[in-house]
């Protein structure tokens, strides 16, 4: 008896994230801006929600779907947000995290043999869950030039055609990007002519600082094929209570909840009751939060400017995605963090596209932002 | 967001941000955020800056005291009348016209119990218009000017994290 891994674990490599993490945690006096979460704590109001519903024993599994009253305000912010309108009932599947909503997208989608069009660089876990699933990947690398959006050059140059499912994320991890609804039809418009399904995490929407967010979903004959996913981790800072949303036509809703059903059951409970009182409550929290990280963001890139560090205007999530000074990303983050006890990530960990640039998270307070900038004027004379 | 309003979130959150600074996080030059703190403080929209402090950290710890007053108005006097009179103490650090069972509610701080009793029977009390004061003494404050004095809530996130 031996534990051998299976053929598509094989094809899966370690996070390069998790190497990063492991450098970092030799020092215990570093500022870190490599963090991927807020660095709130979830609004009052919410988590006084959840202790709640503890309190009152509310901790039975619920429907597969997520609660009904969740479910309605999911998509009455939706239809708020973006103009999209999904059925509470039949197009809405609430999931343990966008991480959950990904694999079951994934997984409901795609046959061994298959490939996923994904625009990078993106979130560490697009790549090897499409490779879980039993899919081939088709790197589609974005550009600086183009401030890392997705455009109908890369998507055809690419091989994107040959897909069967695209996976876009805007606002971006790590790059900050957004796009604009006109942005996006140049996608749409892909997709529709090569008969794609889309997947698009708009985990970030709430986060962004300028313009208005578009979903892809809302574009002319787009609603039918996408498959949109959103969760409470980001601008609600609820990270660990597991908790976000897919939201697709009714049949792929019921395609996914058949794989949700047996393997998670139903999302946390204890995290359904917090965001309840998160939609209903914690809007201003939310206004609040981005405002911080908007003054945050703002201050970044005009200390990257005045250093001489080249920076596309990143206008969402809590990243900024600049230049690295030195060719080699990797040498780069890891002198800085030995010389200067900052943490940055290097882009290339996030895949094609993300050489020669670094993640750095501004989710971290303005005082500690402020010393890290100091920190890194130094280590650059 | 006007860069007016701007720049007063910035100095909400933390008065001390150097004007360089404040110019980087709202996007404007130097000279416009000067200017708008300047109009800010003309236009008495902003009226002071101060330190938010944790009293039970301060030696000799002050003594402060939340003071309920009732009041009836005449013809001659009215309620502003009134608190001008009361606010010109320096014993007093905060005056509100609230609704409800009082009319103002003023708060005191004194060197001890004695001086801000002493204060209260002597100068609040007396005055003709106060009909009503009732004392609270403050024994343990939680909470100033949206600050928690809590021990905050530790970063326990990963220091590097997808
Ligand atoms: C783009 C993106 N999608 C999904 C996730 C994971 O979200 P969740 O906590 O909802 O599983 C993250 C977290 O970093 C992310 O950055």
């Amino acid at each position: 008896m031996t534990f051998e891994e299976s053929t598509r674990l094989e094809s899966v490599p370690p996070s390069g994230i998790r190497k990063f993490f492991e450098l970092a945690e030799e020092y215990d006096d570093i500022i870190s801006l490599g963090v991927g979460e807020p660095d709130f704590a979830p609004p009052w109001s919410a988590r006084d929600a959840a202790i709640t519903s503890l309190e009152r024993g509310r901790t039975s599994y619920t429907a597969n779907r997520g609660m009904r009253e969740l479910r309605e305000r999911i998509a009455a912010r939706t239809a708020g947000r973006c103009d999209l309108f999904y059925d509470p009932d039949s197009e809405v599947l609430v999931t343990t995290g966008v991480s959950e909503a990904v694999d079951l997208a994934y997984r409901a989608f795609l046959d061994p043999g298959d490939a996923v069009a994904i625009a990078q660089p993106c979130y560490v876990s697009y790549v090897p869950g499409a490779r879980l699933a039993g899919a081939g990947v088709i790197d589609v690398p974005t550009r600086e030039a183009d401030d890392f959006k997705l455009t109908r050059e890369v998507l055809e140059a690419s091989g994107a055609a040959e897909a069967e499912l695209l996976v876009i994320c805007y606002p971006n991890n790590p790059t900050g990007a957004t796009m604009t609804r006109a942005e996006l039809e140049p996608v749409a418009e892909f997709a529709r002519e090569h008969d794609l399904l889309v997947l698009s995490d708009e985990v970030y929407a709430d986060l962004t600082y300028e313009g208005e967010h578009a979903s892809i979903a809302a574009l002319p004959g787009m609603r039918e094929r996408t498959v949109v996913c959103n969760g409470f981790s980001k601008a609600y800072a609820m990270t660990g209570l597991r908790l976000g949303y897919a939201m697709a036509p009714p049949e792929a809703i019921e395609a996914m909840n058949r794989i949700h059903q047996y393997t998670m059951l139903s999302a946390p409970t204890t995290a359904q009751h917090a965001a309840v009182d998160a939609l209903d409550n914690c809007d201003p929290d939310v206004a609040e939060m981005r405002e911080e990280y908007d003054r945050r963001r703002k201050f970044l890139l005009s200390r990257f400017g005045d250093m001489g560090i080249e920076c596309f205007r990143a206008a969402g999530a809590f990243y900024a995605f600049p230049e690295c000074p030195w060719d080699d990303g990797e040498a780069f983050a890891e002198a800085l963090l030995e010389a200067e006890r900052v943490a940055v990530v290097p882009g290339n960990v996030f895949g094609a596209g993300g050489d020669g640039h670094l993640r750095v998270s501004y989710a971290t307070s303005l005082p500690q932002l402020k010393r890290a900038m100091n920190r890194l004027e130094s280590f650059l004379e | 967001m006007s860069s007016r309003d701007a720049v007063l979130e910035a100095l909400r959150e933390n008065a001390r941000y150097s004007t360089e600074d404040i110019a980087r996080m709202t996007d404007l030059d130097a000279e416009a955020v000067e200017a708008a703190i300047a109009d800010l403080e003309e236009e008495g929209v902003i009226r002071g800056y101060r330190a938010v402090v944790d009293y039970s950290k301060v030696d000799p710890e002050p003594v402060r005291a939340s003071v309920e007053l009732n009041v009836t108005l005449d013809r001659e006097t009215g309620y502003d009348d009134i608190a001008d009179r009361l606010a010109r103490f320096p014993e007093v650090q905060g005056l509100r016209l609230v609704s409800g069972d009082f009319d103002f509610a003023m708060e005191v701080r004194g060197d001890s119990m004695s001086e801000v009793s002493r204060f209260i029977s002597e100068k609040v009390a007396p005055v003709p218009e106060i009909t009503q004061t009732v004392t609270h003494y403050i024994m343990e404050s939680y909470k100033e000017s949206g600050v928690e004095f809590g021990d905050g809530h530790d970063d326990d996130r990963l220091s590097i994290s997808p």
